[in-house]
């Protein structure tokens, strides 16, 4: 009995949105969009810009109500309910901070509105900004802050409602690498630590695929692919999948057939390609000239210019002293590696 | 010289401006600066030192000693304190007026509008500042007046016992709308508003939307939005705005002499004292009037905090 219960409120979305579609004018935002989001789970749109993302994010938090479609927050339809009555807290992509208050007073504002005590209140602000690790910083205004700090600030303030859904618009893009990386791994633990769903916006697939347990793939206001980090790199469905999720080589279908008999489009990634010594039934080859060569420290990445007019990334690490510009090489990937596209 | 850098007197003096940056910001600053300075801020000392000195009852000549008889004659007579209290009064009625009237339509031309819609606004709103500042005056004179479009409207949708009652209220009433402060008043505000409503739009325009989503999405109603985020952050322009309205209220002579009563605001006083009495004494001193007003004006609202937000 307490198994089925468990598994009933796994079995609860916290996000669902239901043929969602939104546009401005004549521009399509948003396409017959259906999600379902597990209750606690991480969970990135990952799109290009203009790929309908954040239109998507600002749906669920209801800062625009969708032109067409449902959106439900727990099995509860929200799509006509304001945001000020939704249980979903943002962290804006510009931090939205706001510029006439202190650090306390933004942290707080939602306690505030809420109208918990004055203990309560500085309890729960100390509590939160211990968490961030911004304490000490209470007083201060917000422009005297650096970029790194103001996103704390703005989770914090995100963090402090106790949500059941934080909504992420790409809260790292303005952060130099080596911020970005450290505050990834401490938004992870974050969500572990609250456990409650985290919706990610982002552009970077890297950012995307490190941090999430599922991600929707974005193109042009629909949703190409959804499925975990790994289904997305090693099976993306369609070309744009493969080509915008880490980096690919793509063969259309008149190459794929003409050059390797194969009878529909398909791609191969980088690291797969390999040096041919010697030439196995079940590999491809194919020859090619290097004209590009970047040392990226693990790896070296070549150009590679192919006989039938198509260029080759690759991506080998071993060193070899072949490799340098101009020289003529055989290169091979496995049968197994092939990702067939556009079936 | 070396043969790279080219050098005769002119360019001699362009290094030395890239060398001291002071150099080069004075001799760019001194021509307004001492326009400014000599033109501006010394005749209005000048004007300061004139209300030291008095008028000789006996012969109306001005005395050209220092005393404070003059400023002490303004502070003693009743009637000065009434014609000063009685603008700073209609000064305030009027920006408070302008900001409740002003700051709807500066926030949606920020804040709803198209680049067309805007441009739109913006015409409406700067339009009547093409016109002559007296035709105007008198056009609301005649909006105002017993046979005026308001009246008129009024009478038509009988409501007639509503402007007979605002009319009959004690000090702001009088015999017409064109002959009282309640008209005064109207006229003032919609001359100014101009005045208001760009200070405040331009604020509010620099107010990103996401602060006002982030608000709704803390769970604040938009009324609340609207006391802690769009009012605290529009201060600064409605600081601004008011410093106009405040400051033209308090030094117009015209609309007190076409519209309203006969009673003395501090231009008109300003204006009879310099002109036909001849005592230009008073008159500076009248004139000082303002300008200590904006003085203790500017410093409370910045005490206020009225220019700490951004």
């Amino acid at each position: 009995m307490t198994l089925f219960f468990i598994l009933i409120l796994q079995m609860i979305d916290s996000v669902k949105l239901n043929s969602i579609s939104q546009n401005y004018g004549e521009v399509q935002a948003l396409i017959n969009i259906n999600l379902e989001i597990k209750d606690g789970e991480f969970f990135s749109l990952l799109g290009p810009s203009g790929s309908g993302k954040t239109t998507c994010l600002r749906i669920i938090a209801g800062f625009e109500p969708p032109n067409e479609g449902t959106v439900f927050l727990f099995n509860e339809n929200v799509t006509t309910i304001p945001p000020y009555k939704r249980r979903v807290n943002t962290v804006f992509q510009d931090y939205a901070l706001f510029p006439h208050m202190t650090v306390e007073h933004n942290v707080g504002y939602s306690l505030k509105i809420k109208g918990v005590s004055l203990e309560e209140y500085r309890k729960q602000v100390h509590e939160i900004l211990h968490v961030v690790k911004l304490e000490g910083y209470t007083e201060r205004k917000i422009n005297q802050l650096s970029g790194g700090q103001k996103q704390r600030v703005a989770l914090a303030r995100a963090l402090i409602n106790k949500p059941k859904v934080l909504l992420l618009d790409e809260p790292l893009g303005a952060l130099d690498l080596k911020l970005r990386e450290q505050m990834q791994v401490e938004l992870k633990s974050l969500q572990r630590q609250f456990n409650i769903t985290f919706i990610y916006v982002t552009h970077d697939q890297q950012e995307a695929l490190s941090m999430s347990d599922r991600i929707a793939v974005l193109n042009e206001g629909k949703i190409e692919q959804i499925g975990t980090p790994s289904e997305i790199y090693s099976s993306p469905n369609s070309s744009f999948v493969a080509n915008f999720v880490g980096t690919s080589n793509i063969f259309d279908k008149s190459i794929a057939k003409e050059v390797f008999d194969i009878d529909s489009a398909f791609s191969i990634r980088p690291e797969k390609i390999s040096l041919l010594i010697n030439e196995a039934d079940n590999q491809y080859s194919i020859d090619g000239k290097i004209i590009e060569k970047q040392f990226h420290g693990s790896f070296v990445k070549l150009i590679i210019e192919t006989t039938f007019s198509k260029q080759l990334i690759v991506n080998l690490n071993q060193s070899n002293p072949n490799l340098s510009l101009g020289n003529e090489i055989k290169l091979g990937w496995s049968k197994e590696d092939i990702i067939t596209l556009d079936k | 010289m070396s043969e790279i850098v080219h050098s005769n007197i002119f360019s001699r003096i362009s290094d030395y401006a890239y060398k001291n940056k002071n150099f080069l910001l004075l001799t760019f600053l001194l021509p307004p600066l001492a326009w400014l300075g000599i033109v501006y801020l010394g005749s209005l000392l000048i004007l300061l030192m004139h209300s030291f000195f008095y008028l000789d009852g006996f012969t109306g000549q001005i005395v050209y000693e220092f005393s404070f008889s003059t400023l002490i004659e303004l502070f003693s007579q009743r009637a000065n304190i009434d014609i000063i209290i009685r603008t700073v009064m209609m000064a305030f009625s009027v920006t408070l007026g302008a900001t409740i009237i002003g700051l709807p339509v500066a926030y949606y031309m920020a804040k709803f509008t198209t680049k067309k819609t805007k441009a739109i606004f913006y015409l409406a709103v700067m339009l009547p500042l093409w016109s002559s500042y007296l035709v105007r005056v008198y056009a609301w004179k005649l909006i105002l007046a017993k046979e005026g479009i308001i009246n008129w409207t009024f009478a038509k949708l009988h409501l007639t016992w509503f402007i007979d009652y605002i009319l009959s209220l004690p000090v702001i009433g009088g015999p017409s709308l064109s002959i009282s402060y309640i008209g005064m008043f109207l006229v003032f505000t919609f001359i100014w508003l101009p005045f208001m409503i760009i200070p405040i739009q331009a604020s509010l325009e620099r107010v990103p939307n996401s602060l006002l989503d982030a608000s709704s999405d803390l769970g604040a109603h938009p009324r609340k939005t609207f006391y802690k985020i769009i009012l605290p952050l529009a201060l600064p322009g409605i600081a601004a705005g008011s410093i106009f309205t405040f400051s033209l209220t308090l030094g117009d002579y015209i609309i007190p002499y076409i519209i309203g009563t006969s009673k003395f605001f501090i231009g008109q006083a300003v204006y009879t004292h310099q002109g036909v009495a001849g005592n230009v004494p008073l008159a500076a001193a009248f004139s000082i009037v303002p300008i200590a007003v904006m003085a203790i004006y500017i410093s409370l609202a910045k005490r206020l905090g009225a220019f700490d937000a951004f």
